[in-house]
């Protein structure tokens, strides 16, 4: 039964995983790509190793499935906002049908 | 169960070479920079995947500092990218 919950945790990770590497090839502008794969892909992995953690039993397997997931959980956001304020810094332009930027506004006063 | 494994392993690797095409083409070097941390968060995930198929645990350690290398080596590329330098 367990092993059951657990495949299926990692089949939900894996196509949320495939979704969001989708949307880092398909939107338009490295500020829609960070929009959709950073979600993605840190929920659909997050999954992956709650479902490995599950199948596997209790253990040393388990135990290290769930450090991984608070980690990634923790940094993975971090790394995205590190990267998008870099990618502002470094003068990317948005895309031309971007309608709002906020962060120029806050600048500006 | 073997093939259940084939069809994840084939997921997995969909993902890592749409990263990879991400990387390849990628305009401009945040592109890359993204694409990298993405890669590194998929393999993180295929170490784990690997690790409930074999029994053997020693995967989840190389997915543990695979996931800190990871995340350090992007917060340097974010830095450089900012333009600042790694002592301010």
């Amino acid at each position: 039964m367990t092993d059951i919950i657990g495949y299926i945790l990692i089949v939900i990770g894996i196509l949320f995983d495939i979704f969001g590497c989708i949307g880092l090839v398909r939107f338009p502008d490295i500020y829609n790509r960070l929009q959709a794969s950073t979600k993605c892909v840190t929920l659909g992995t997050i999954l992956l190793l709650v479902g490995v953690a599950i199948a596997s039993g209790l253990g040393a397997t388990s135990a290290k499935a769930i450090i991984c997931a608070a980690f990634i959980l923790i940094t993975s956001p971090t790394a995205a906002h590190a990267i998008a304020k870099g990618a502002y810094a470094s003068g990317v332009a948005l895309w031309k049908k971007s309608v709002v930027d906020k962060y120029a506004e806050a600048k500006k006063d | 169960m073997e093939t259940l494994f084939y069809i994840f392993y084939i997921g997995l690797f969909v993902c890592c070479f749409l990263c990879l095409y991400r990387i390849g083409r990628g305009p401009s070097a945040p592109d890359r920079t993204v694409a990298i941390d993405i890669l590194g968060i998929v393999i993180v995930g295929f170490c784990a995947l690997l690790g409930l198929a074999t029994k053997k645990d020693f995967y989840l350690n190389i997915a543990l500092a695979w996931a800190l290398l990871s995340f350090i080596g992007t917060i340097a590329l974010a830095k450089f990218l900012e333009g600042r330098s790694f002592d301010d």
